[in-house]
C-alpha cells in the first residue's frame, strides 16, 4: 500500500474546520442542504422570540434561548461535519498542488527535431497535440503520450510508489501524467490535457470536493428527506389549530423544536460528509473517479470482467509439481531438474529450481566448468553441460522426445497428457539420453483469490475472467480460482461483445484495462478502471483511474461504492427511526396541560416538560456531532449477501434507532436535572 | 370459538381470493376462453375503443381523469335535476348545488361519503342510473389503475401500461358484474328489497302510521360492497335491516368487502411471475388488518365499565353483536368501503383509533379495490428506497432502480394524506362555520373531525355518527379533500408506473434486496406504521387517545 493509505490524524484539521462550520452559516450556503437551512431558519426564528420574551422579561425566556442554541449547535454540527471530510480532502489537494508548479518547458514543432532547437515556454501555456521534450531530473509538466524514447518516471507524487517505473512510445505504457519526474533518460511528450484540465487539476478538484456534484442516489436521498421535512411541516404547522381545539396552546419556540427535532437532521447534516468521505476513501485506495456516478455505480454492479494475468494468476507458469517416470527416484529427477534450471533466468526456470528447493531441502550451486544450453526457438530445450560430460536438458515434450529418441515410459505419456488436458504445461527432463520425468507447469492462481470470489459471489457478483489462453487452459483456471465463467481466447471486440451481452440482459458490468484496445470495452461498461500505466485512449474511456495499476483494485471499487451507499442508508433509518422516542418526549410536553391523562405518554418519565423539550433538541444535536466518525469512516461492511447485510442493518439502525434515543434522552434529563439546568 | 370464527372467515377470504386471482390474471393477459373475449370485443367495438393501442403513462392518466370527470358532470346533472326526471315515486326534488358536487365527487372518487340520506334525498333514477354505474365504474377505474400500475414494475422493458378503456371494461364485465350479480341474488333471497315501488305506508302495532322506504337496494348493495364504494341505499348502511338482513346477508357482505382488495395481492404475484411477491404484500398487509381487528375486538367485546358490565353495545345492532359489528369496522375502514353495520361513533376510543389510522395511512391495509394496491405500492417504494440502500445497491424492486424520478413522485403522492387530513382538518378545527359540524364536547370532537377528513382523504366514505356531514363547509371542502385523496396519488402512482416501465430489469442475485421474505413483511410493516406514526401521532393523541386516558381517569365525552 502507498503512503496515502495511512489515516490521517483528523485532530489537526480542527481548527480549521470549526472556522469553515461558522463561514458555511451564511445563507446560500446553507441553502444547499435544505434539511439543515430549515433548521437554521428555525433557530434564527426561535433565538428571536427567545429575544424578545427575555426583553420583556417574559418566565421560560432562559429555557427558549436554551433551546435555540441548541438549534444552533445542531446547524453547525451539520456543517462541523462537511466541513471537516472537505478539510481532509484539502489537505491532500496541497500537497498535490505542491507538485504542480510552473515551469519553463522545451516546445518541439515536431517529435523528431532536436531539443537543441525547442522553444522555452510556460508550462501551463501547454495545448494538446504539442510536443514538449523532458529529460531525466525534470518534472513532466502535463497529461500526454510518449511519442518517443524511454525513460522511468518517478509518479510518487501522484500514486504515493516510490520505485520507479517505465514509460516508453508505442504499446501500451506510453501514458504520462503531470507533476511526475523522469528520474533517467528522456521522452518527447504529445500534450493530451487542456491547460487546468490535466489529471492532477482532476484530481486536485476531486478530492477538495470543489467540483463534488451529487451522485443519483444522493439526489433521490435528499428529495425524500425534503419530503419528510415538508410532511413534518404540515404537521407541525397544523398542530396550534389541533392544540387550540383542545383548549391548549403552544408556543412557537416549542414547536419550532419540535420541528428541528422531527426533521430528518441527521442524516441530512451528514449526508455530505458521507459522499466527501467515500470519494476519499477512493482516493486513499489510490483510486481517482472522474465521477461520483461511477463509485455509486460500482456499489451495483452485477457483473466483474477480470484479467486472469495480474488479477486472478501470478501472470507466470510456474511448478507446481515433479512426476518422475518409472523405476526413477523422486530426488533424482529434483536434482536433474534443478540442473537443466540453474541457468534459465525466466521465471518459470527459477520456479523449477524453487520447487527443487522444496523437495531436496537445497540445490546444487552452478558446477565449476558447467556450460549453459539457452533456450532456442528452434531446440525448445535448454539446460546444462557438466564438466564431466553428464549433460542436463529440459523442455517441450515432443523437442525432448526428438533429442533423446526415446518416447517416454506408458505411466509418464499418460500422466504428460493429463497436464495438457488440465491446461498446465508438461515439460519432460531428460539426463544425457534418458528421460527421467516431467515437470508440470501450470499459471498459480493468487493465494485468497478463491475465498475473494466466493466473497463477491455472495454479495450477487459474477466475476467472468478474460484471458488470451485457449479454452482448455482457461476452464483449468477458470475451475481452479472459482470464476463462474470465462472468456477464453479473448480479443477487445469479444470483450465488447461481453459487455453488451451483459448488459443487455440487465446488468452492470465492471472491467479494468490499460491499453488502447480496450477503451472502447472501457467506456461501455458500467464501471471501467484504467490504469494508470495505460495509455491516454484507455484513461479517457475510462471513469475510475488506479494509480496503482493493480487490477484487483477492481474488487476495492467495489466494496467502496457499496460502503458509501450503506453507509447513507443506515443513517437515515437510523435518523427516521430516532423520531419515535422524541414524540414521546415532547408531546407529553406539551399537551399535558390539555390532557393531564396524556402524561401517560412520557414513559421516559422525564422531568418536566421543559426539560423534556430541551432533552430532546440535545440529543438531537448530540446524536448528529457523535455519528461524524461514523459518517467520515463508512458504516463496517463485511461481503455477504443482501439478505444478511439488511438483516444487520436493520438491526442495529432501525431498531439501535429506536433505542438508542430513548435512553440518549433520558440521560440528559437526568443530566439537566442533576445540573440545575431544566 | 370466537377466535375459531375470525379464522374460519379469513380461511375462506383467503381461499375466495385466491381463486378470484387467478380468474383476473386472465381477464388482464386476455387468456380468457374465446367466447367471452369475442363479447368484450364486440363490445369495445361498439365503443369504439381500439384495444390493441397501448397506452403510455400519460394517455393512460388522461383517460382515467377523462373518464372520472365525465362521470362527475353526468352525475352531477342527474342529481342537481332528479326531481324532474322519471323513476321517482316519491318526489324527491333536485339536491342542493353544494351536495350535489359533495355526492358526485364522492361516488366518482369511489368514496361513498354520503352526507345526504339515501331515502330522503335520492331519486330511484338517482341511485340507480347515477350512483350505482357510478359504484361499478369508480371500482373499475381502481382497478384498472392498480393493474396498469403492476404492469408498470413487471412488464418488459419499454412496455406500454395496456389500454385504460379496455382494462376498465374488463374489470366491469368480468369481476364486478358476474361477482355482484351473484351476490344481489343471494341477498335477495335474505331478504333484501329490489323493486320500483315506492315506500309503503304501514300502520305499526301502536296504530301510528309509518312509512317504510324501499326500493331496488339488492344490486346497489352487492356493488358497494364488492367494490369498496360503502355507500347505503338507505342512510344507517348496512345496519338497517333491509340492507343487511341475516347473519348470512352479514357474512356474504364482510366477505365481499375485503374480497377484491385481497385477490389484488395475489393477482400481483402472478403477475409479477413471482408469486412470493404477492404473498408478501399479502402478509403484511393481513398482519396489520389482523392486530387492528385484535385491539377493536378487544375493546367492543370488553366494553366500557363506566357504562355497565359486558361488551359495548352502544349503537350496535343486536343481531350482529360486538364480533361481528368489530369484523364489520376493522374491514370497512382497512378496506377504504366505508359501509357500517354499526355506528363507529360509539366505539371505544382506542377501536376509533385503529380504524383512524386503518384510513389515515392511505387506505393501503387492503384498501379499496385497486385503490388498496397501487398504494401500498407507494409505501414498498418508499420501505425499498430507505432499506434498500443498506444492502449496498441503488434500491431496486423486481429487479428495477428506484430513483430520484420515483423517489419524488412518491412523495409527493404521499403528501396528499397529510394535506387533506392534518390542513383539512386543522381548518375544519378552527372555522366556525365548519366546527358546527362537530358533535360532541372534548377530544371525541376532534377525532370526529379527524375521522371526516381522514374517510375522505381515504377515499373511504364512513364517517362518526354524529358528525354533520351536510354544511355546506365540509360538503365543499371534503369534496376537495376527496379529489386530493384519489388523483394526487393515482396520477403519480401512474407516472412512478410509466417510469418503472422503460427501466431495465436487472436479474436477480444473492446481492439483490429480497423483497418476498418475512424480513421485507417486517419491513413493510414498519415503514407503514412508522410513517403513518410520525404523522399523525400527535393529532391522534389529542383525539382518540387524550379520550382514551381520559376515560380511565372517569371521564367521557
Amino acid at each position: 500500500m502507498s503512503k496515502h493509505a495511512k489515516t490521517a490524524d483528523l485532530s489537526g484539521l480542527y481548527p480549521a474546520a470549526i472556522r469553515e462550520s461558522f463561514v458555511k452559516l451564511k445563507p446560500r450556503a446553507l441553502w444547499r442542504n435544505p434539511v439543515i437551512f430549515v433548521t437554521a431558519v428555525a433557530a434564527a426564528m426561535t433565538t428571536v422570540l427567545g429575544l424578545r420574551d427575555l426583553l420583556a422579561g417574559t418566565t421560560g425566556a432562559g429555557t427558549s434561548l436554551h433551546v435555540s442554541a441548541w438549534l444552533w449547535l445542531c446547524v453547525l454540527f451539520a456543517n462541523f461535519a462537511e466541513a471537516l471530510a472537505e478539510g481532509r480532502g484539502k489537505a491532500r489537494a496541497d500537497t498535490l498542488r505542491a507538485t504542480k508548479s510552473e515551469t519553463r518547458v522545451r516546445l518541439l514543432s515536431e517529435p523528431d527535431e532536436s531539443p537543441g532547437h525547442a522553444a522555452e515556454v510556460l508550462s501551463t501555456a501547454l495545448r494538446p497535440g504539442q510536443y514538449v521534450h523532458v529529460a531525466a531530473g525534470e518534472i513532466i509538466p502535463t497529461d500526454g503520450e510518449a511519442v518517443r524514447g524511454v525513460a522511468s518516471v518517478n509518479e510518487s507524487a501522484i500514486t504515493g510508489e516510490s520505485a520507479p517505473v517505465i514509460r516508453e512510445s508505442g504499446g501500451d505504457r506510453s501514458g504520462v501524467t503531470g507533476g511526475t519526474t523522469i528520474v533517467s533518460d528522456w521522452l518527447v511528450i504529445r500534450v493530451t490535457a487542456e491547460p487546468g484540465k490535466s489529471f492532477l487539476d482532476r484530481m486536485i478538484a476531486l478530492v477538495e470536493g470543489a467540483e463534488r456534484q451529487k451522485t443519483p442516489n444522493e439526489i433521490a436521498l435528499n428529495i425524500l428527506l425534503v419530503g419528510l421535512t415538508l410532511i413534518f411541516l404540515f404537521v407541525v404547522v397544523t398542530l396550534p389549530a389541533f392544540a387550540s381545539y383542545s383548549g391548549t396552546t403552544i408556543p412557537v419556540i416549542v414547536l419550532g423544536a419540535l420541528f428541528v427535532t422531527l426533521i430528518p437532521t441527521t442524516i441530512g447534516g451528514l449526508l455530505s460528509a458521507i459522499g466527501i468521505a467515500g470519494m476519499d476513501r477512493l482516493v486513499k485506495a489510490n483510486v481517482i473517479a472522474k465521477s461520483g456516478r461511477a463509485v455509486e455505480a460500482a456499489g451495483d454492479v452485477d457483473t466483474l470482467l477480470l484479467d486472469k494475468t495480474g488479477t486472478i494468476t501470478f501472470g507466470n507458469r510456474m511448478a507446481d509439481a515433479l512426476i518422475p517416470a518409472p523405476g526413477v527416484d523422486m530426488r533424482r529427477l529434483a536434482e536433474a531438474a534443478a540442473l537443466a534450471s540453474l541457468a534459465d533466468e525466466t521465471p518459470e526456470g527459477k520456479s523449477i529450481v524453487d520447487k527443487a528447493r522444496e523437495l531436496l531441502g537445497s540445490v546444487p550451486v552452478m558446477p565449476e566448468g558447467a556450460e549453459a544450453v539457452a533456450f532456442t526457438a528452434q531446440t525448445r530445450l535448454s539446460g546444462l553441460d557438466l564438466a564431466d560430460g553428464r549433460g542436463f536438458r529440459k523442455g517441450a515434450t515432443d523437442a525432448v522426445i526428438r533429442l533423446t529418441g526415446q518416447t517416454p515410459p506408458q505411466a509418464l505419456g499418460a500422466q504428460v497428457d493429463a497436464i495438457a488436458r488440465s491446461g498446465g504445461t508438461p515439460l519432460l527432463v531428460a539426463e544425457g539420453g534418458r528421460i527421467l520425468g516431467a515437470v508440470h507447469l501450470k499459471d498459480i492462481v493468487k493465494p485468497g483469490v478463491r475465498e475473494r470470489f466466493a466473497e463477491l459471489r455472495a454479495m450477487g457478483i459474477r466475476t467472468v475472467m478474460i484471458t488470451g489462453d485457449n479454452p482448455l487452459t482457461a476452464a483449468a483456471i477458470a475451475a481452479e480460482a472459482g470464476v463462474d465463467d470465462f472468456l477464453a481466447e479473448a480479443t477487445p471486440e469479444m470483450k465488447l461483445d461481453l459487455i453488451r451481452r451483459e448488459q443487455a440482459g440487465g446488468r452492470l458490468v465492471a472491467m479494468c484495462g490499460d491499453g488502447s484496445n480496450d477503451a472502447p470495452a472501457l467506456a461501455q461498461a458500467d464501471v471501467g478502471v484504467a490504469m494508470n500505466v495505460g495509455t491516454p485512449a484507455a484513461k479517457e474511456a475510462a471513469n475510475l483511474i488506479d494509480l496503482d495499476s493493480d487490477p484487483t483494485k477492481l474488487i476495492e471499487v467495489v466494496l467502496v461504492g457499496k460502503q458509501l451507499l450503506i453507509s447513507r442508508g443506515a443513517l437515515t433509518t437510523f435518523s427516521i427511526a430516532n423520531d419515535v422516542a422524541k414524540y414521546f418526549a415532547i408531546l407529553p410536553a406539551i399537551f399535558v396541560a390539555a390532557y393531564p391523562g396524556l402524561g401517560a405518554l412520557n414513559i421516559m418519565g422525564l422531568a418536566s416538560p421543559s426539560s423534556a423539550i430541551l432533552s430532546a433538541v440535545i440529543f438531537n444535536a448530540l446524536i448528529l456531532v457523535a455519528l461524524v466518525p461514523l459518517a467520515l469512516r463508512g458504516v463496517r461492511y463485511r461481503p455477504s449477501t443482501a439478505a444478511a447485510l439488511l438483516r444487520r442493518n436493520l438491526l442495529i439502525y432501525g431498531l439501535g434507532g429506536l433505542i438508542v434515543p430513548f435512553v440518549g434522552i433520558k440521560a440528559i434529563d437526568l443530566t439537566l436535572v442533576a445540573l440545575n439546568l431544566a | 370459538m370466537t377466535l375459531l370464527a375470525y379464522a374460519v372467515y379469513f380461511a375462506v377470504l383467503v381461499g375466495l381470493a385466491w381463486a378470484l386471482a387467478a380468474w383476473m390474471a386472465r381477464v388482464y393477459t386476455r387468456t380468457l376462453p374465446a367466447p367471452l373475449l369475442r363479447v368484450e370485443g364486440a363490445l369495445l367495438q361498439l365503443c369504439g375503443a381500439a384495444p390493441d393501442r397501448s397506452m403510455g403513462w400519460t394517455a393512460y392518466a388522461l383517460a382515467v381523469l377523462a373518464f372520472n370527470a365525465v362521470g362527475f358532470l353526468l352525475l352531477y346533472a342527474i342529481l342537481r335535476a332528479q326531481g324532474a326526471l322519471a323513476l321517482n315515486p316519491d318526489g324527491i326534488g333536485g339536491m342542493a348545488p353544494d351536495l350535489a358536487f359533495n355526492t358526485a365527487v364522492s361516488f366518482v372518487t369511489n368514496t361513498n361519503w354520503q352526507a345526504y340520506s339515501g331515502e330522503a334525498q335520492l331519486s330511484y333514477l338517482s341511485q340507480m342510473a347515477g350512483l350505482t354505474v357510478q359504484n361499478f365504474v369508480s371500482a373499475g377505474t381502481g382497478m384498472a389503475v392498480a393493474v396498469a400500475v403492476i404492469r408498470g414494475f413487471v412488464a418488459a422493458k419499454g412496455s406500454a401500461l395496456g389500454n385504460f378503456w379496455v382494462d376498465l371494461t374488463r374489470s366491469v364485465l368480468w369481476v364486478l358484474l358476474p361477482i355482484s350479480i351473484i351476490l344481489a341474488l343471494f341477498l335477495a333471497w335474505q331478504g333484501v328489497p329490489q323493486t320500483l315501488q315506492g315506500a309503503v305506508t304501514a300502520t305499526g302495532v301502536e296504530g301510528q302510521e309509518q312509512i317504510i322506504a324501499r326500493g331496488p337496494a339488492a344490486a346497489q348493495i352487492a356493488i358497494k360492497q364488492l367494490g369498496t364504494n360503502g355507500g347505503g341505499f338507505f342512510g344507517v348502511n348496512s345496519a338497517h335491516p333491509f340492507e343487511n338482513p341475516t347473519i348470512a346477508s352479514n357474512l356474504a357482505q364482510s366477505l365481499a368487502i375485503l374480497l377484491i382488495p385481497v385477490a389484488f395481492c395475489f393477482l400481483f404475484g402472478r403477475m409479477a411471475g413471482d408469486r412470493r411477491q404477492g404473498r408478501a404484500i399479502f402478509a403484511a398487509m393481513a398482519v396489520m388488518f389482523l392486530a387492528g381487528l385484535a385491539v377493536i375486538h378487544a375493546y367492543e367485546v370488553t366494553g366500557n365499565p363506566a357504562i355497565g358490565i359486558g361488551a359495548n353495545m352502544e349503537g350496535k345492532e343486536q343481531r350482529f353483536g360486538a364480533m361481528l359489528s368489530s369484523l364489520w369496522a376493522a374491514s370497512t375502514t382497512a378496506a377504504s368501503n366505508g359501509s357500517v353495520n354499526a355506528m363507529h361513533d360509539s366505539f371505544m376510543p382506542l377501536s376509533g383509533l385503529v380504524m383512524l389510522i386503518n384510513m389515515a395511512v392511505g387506505e393501503v391495509i387492503f384498501g379499496g379495490v385497486g385503490a388498496g394496491f397501487y398504494g401500498i405500492l407507494l409505501y414498498v417504494v418508499l420501505a425499498v428506497f430507505l432499506a434498500g440502500l443498506m444492502v449496498g445497491r441503488t434500491p431496486e424492486y423486481l429487479g428495477r432502480k428506484i430513483e430520484g424520478r420515483e423517489v419524488t413522485l412518491a412523495v409527493l403522492a404521499f403528501l396528499s394524506m397529510p394535506l387533506g387530513i392534518l390542513v383539512g382538518g386543522a381548518i375544519a378545527a378552527t372555522v366556525p362555520a365548519a366546527l358546527a359540524s362537530v358533535q360532541d364536547s372534548g377530544p371525541h370532537g376532534l377525532s370526529e373531525i379527524l375521522y371526516a377528513y381522514s374517510s375522505a382523504t381515504g377515499n373511504n366514505g364512513s364517517a362518526f355518527g354524529g358528525w354533520g356531514a351536510a354544511l355546506p363547509w365540509q360538503t365543499t371542502a371534503l369534496g376537495i379533500v376527496m379529489l386530493l385523496g384519489r388523483y394526487a396519488i393515482i396520477v403519480p402512482l401512474l407516472a412512478i408506473a410509466g417510469s418503472m416501465v422503460r427501466k431495465p430489469q436487472a436479474p436477480v442475485t444473492s446481492g439483490t434486496f429480497p423483497t418476498h421474505g418475512p424480513l421485507f413483511v417486517i419491513l413493510l410493516i414498519l415503514t407503514v406504521v412508522i410513517l403513518g406514526a410520525l404523522t399523525f401521532f400527535p393529532v391522534l393523541a389529542l383525539g382518540p387517545i387524550a379520550e382514551e386516558t381520559a376515560r380511565l381517569a372517569g371521564q367521557s365525552f
